[in-house]
């Protein structure tokens, strides 16, 4: 049975992750990493990406073990922020929060607060584990499988999550496109790899350096949303969250009734985190599933448990399923995870299916660290919220400027440049302009990111192939592939297509709305 | 055609915002384009050229934003809904002149004593605090920064001549 022997060997190096972990200084980061994502995570305008990257430059001095697994529990801690500014004052700390606020404020409303928090924390952490344990099962079986690729199969997979922004986002085609370009553009500038010639430069030694994609996260994301919070003229008013043991266990113990809920939501996120679908529709699409099947479906809206629990395990399983494709691809499931992969690469790691044969310690450190991460977290955030709720009433007169030094000082801390100051002010801009016309930001960064890879993985192709692009053809496994990618990206043609047909077959005259 | 809402005047249109944003893009895929031409976008003899790529991606931008372009220069109705209205465009020049002025004071003062000038600032301004409240946000937060970043990380900020003064 090679499935066994592969899952015991998977265990076998697990419970070596958890050996890396006894190491004090690990679980003392692994804690202020939650401390310090929860944190991130009920800032308005510091999101986990951006916070990843702020906080990147810190981990510099410290083990590669060690940097990872404060990074990704300042992830996790994010993941649970998120909720409690979704429940306490319907303010969504991230997109994928939003569905989370349906039911969630409305419980705090009622007087509910606690029992709306315990549910969401334990749901995303439910959501997360099970998402862990997939990795943990499935990451080394796709890194094995992985090894056996070419450049034409990377190239393809990169395509595959590239094409699936096209497909599956709500914006226009054409913007995710323009923004994706964008990306790619600014990840060519500066000196070319492979030939060693200088590409848009423009003769400028500053632009040699080219375009830090981590520059560009904490532009777009930290200054851009900064200018959005504040054009909203955002006043917060939110509600008071009594946490104590008695309301813990009370809502524990009615919690097991959502079982097909949490269970149901769990498997949706792990799915879309996997592929690029992210978080965010992960949590909507369980939301209606969890309310379509639902005995108490009109209660939806009005503060339903289950309608905290059903977005809430979604978004964790996919913001935790997303560092699957990153670990055992090193193509990353969402911006956060960018910024994840970006680190690994600072650090002179390489994602991708040799980091499971090289860097095994590395990986199964952080794999446990997911484990014990989220544990910590639920630790961290039943015992804190009022804290935290505290914090959001601070006037964003005071928080705004703050914000802004704390994400100047990360700009400045990636290469030690005044200029990327400048450049993330602009990028704030950028981001600001982009977001109210919805240009996509993520398929930008993870463009920005990917970019290298992805045209190197193409160039080899290409140079195998002596320019023939029938190489992304060549076997059933790239084909199927590329095929697949084709697909989601002619997906609003073909969507389009079906809908009109669909509707003169009913005989209906409505226009279909041109999107 | 006026339907802005009543506190405040549209300052520009959707519709003009979309037709800018995807002129710009085109201008940056003309941008690469060319530079791609310049480095070469076709098949050298080692391989594909510097510009072989990034040709592609600009090629791809130039026809996407003329796509969204031609949308919108068609479509007449984004005219009626405000991109950005007067009192939201004071609010977000508020947050952006104040961090501008920051950024090039960082250049001269260092990032400290910037950051000090900077919270004291908008707290006054914007929030209308009274100095009680603004000495101790705009002095600990710099403070706390120091010591996470310079003593604790060991990650150097700019500096300025005061901080020169105290040694460091």
């Amino acid at each position: 049975m090679p499935e066994r022997e592969g899952n015991l060997e998977a265990l076998g190096s697990l419970i070596h992750g958890f050996g890396v972990l006894a190491d004090p200084m690990n679980i003392a980061y692994m804690f202020i990493g939650i401390t310090l994502g929860v944190l991130i995570g009920v800032l308005p305008g510091l999101g986990g990406a951006n916070g990843v990257a702020i906080l990147l430059p810190l981990t510099f001095s410290m083990s590669p073990t060690s940097a990872i697994i404060m990074l990704s529990c300042i992830y996790w801690g994010a993941l649970f922020g998120g909720a409690i500014t979704s429940v306490l004052f319907n303010i969504p700390g991230e997109p994928w929060s939003v569905a989370t606020t349906f039911d969630g404020h409305p419980m705090a409303q009622k007087g509910h607060a606690g029992e709306a928090l315990t549910a969401a924390f334990t749901s995303s952490f439910f959501g997360a584990f099970v998402a862990v344990l997939l990795i943990t099962f499935l990451a080394p079986v796709i890194a094995g499988f992985a090894l056996r690729f070419g450049p034409a199969e990377f190239f393809a997979v990169q395509l595959l999550t590239f094409c699936s922004f096209v497909g599956m986002g709500s914006e226009s085609p054409f913007k995710v496109l323009c923004a994706m370009m964008l990306g790619f553009a600014l990840a060519a500038v500066g000196l070319d790899s492979v030939t060693g010639e200088l590409r848009m430069t423009f003769g400028s030694v500053e632009m040699l350096r080219g375009f830090d994609f981590l520059i560009a996260v904490i532009g777009l994301f930290g200054i851009g949303e900064i200018l959005l919070t504040m054009e909203e003229g955002l006043a917060f008013k939110g509600k008071s969250a009594k946490i104590n043991a008695k309301v813990v266990w009370e809502t524990w113990k009615s919690l097991p009734r959502y079982w097909v809920t949490a269970i149901r939501g769990s498997i949706v996120g792990c799915w879309m985190g996997i592929t690029p679908g992210g978080a965010t529709p992960a949590s909507f699409m369980s939301y209606g599933l969890a309310k379509r099947f639902s005995k108490n479906r009109q209660n939806f809206g009005n503060g339903e448990v289950e309608g905290v629990v059903a977005p809430e395990t979604a978004a964790h399983a996919a913001g935790t399923s997303a560092l699957l494709p990153m670990l055992t691809l090193g193509i990353p499931g969402s911006p956060t995870a960018a910024v994840l992969l970006g680190g690994l690469l600072i650090w002179g790691l390489q994602p991708g299916p040799l980091l499971f044969v090289e860097q095994k310690e590395f990986v199964w450190g952080l794999i446990a660290s997911m484990y014990l991460g989220n544990i910590a977290g639920l630790i961290v955030v039943l015992t804190t919220v009022p804290v935290f709720a505290s914090i959001l009433r601070i006037p964003f007169s005071i928080i705004a400027p703050v914000i802004v030094v704390i994400c100047a000082v990360g700009a400045y801390t990636v290469h030690n440049a005044f200029l990327d100051i400048v450049m993330m002010l602009v990028f704030g801009v950028v981001g600001y302009v982009f977001k109210k016309l919805s240009y996509p930001l993520a398929p930008l960064v993870l463009a920005l990111v990917l970019g290298d890879m992805a045209e190197s993985s193409f160039r080899q192709a290409m140079l195998v192939s002596q320019g023939d692009l029938a190489i992304f053809w060549s076997n059933p496994l790239v084909g199927s592939i590329v095929t697949l990618a084709l697909v989601m990206l002619f997906w609003p043609v073909l969507s389009a297509l079906l809908r009109k047909r669909q509707s003169r077959q009913d005989g209906g005259t409505q226009v279909i709305p041109v999107k | 055609m006026e339907h802005g809402t009543q506190n405040s005047d549209p300052v520009v249109s959707n519709r003009t915002m979309e037709i800018v944003v995807a002129g710009l893009f085109a201008l940056v895929a003309l941008v690469v384009m060319a530079d791609s031409i310049r480095v070469g976008n076709g098949w050298g003899s080692d391989g594909p050229k510097a510009g072989y790529f990034p040709f592609y991606v600009g090629l791809i931008m130039l026809v996407s934003s003329l796509a969204t372009l031609t949308v919108n220069l068609w479509r007449h109705s984004g005219e009626r809904t405000a991109f950005v209205e007067k009192h939201q465009l004071a609010l977000v020049l508020k947050v952006l002149v104040p961090s501008a002025v920051f950024v090039i004071l960082t250049a001269f003062l260092g990032i400290y004593l910037s950051a000090v000038l900077f919270i004291a600032f908008f707290m006054h301004w914007v929030g209308k605090y009274p100095l009680k409240t603004i000495l101790p946000v705009a002095i600990l937060v710099p403070a706390g920064l120091f010591v996470m970043f310079e003593i604790w990380f060991l990650v150097p900020l700019p500096k300025g001549p005061v901080e020169t003064m105290f040694g460091f």
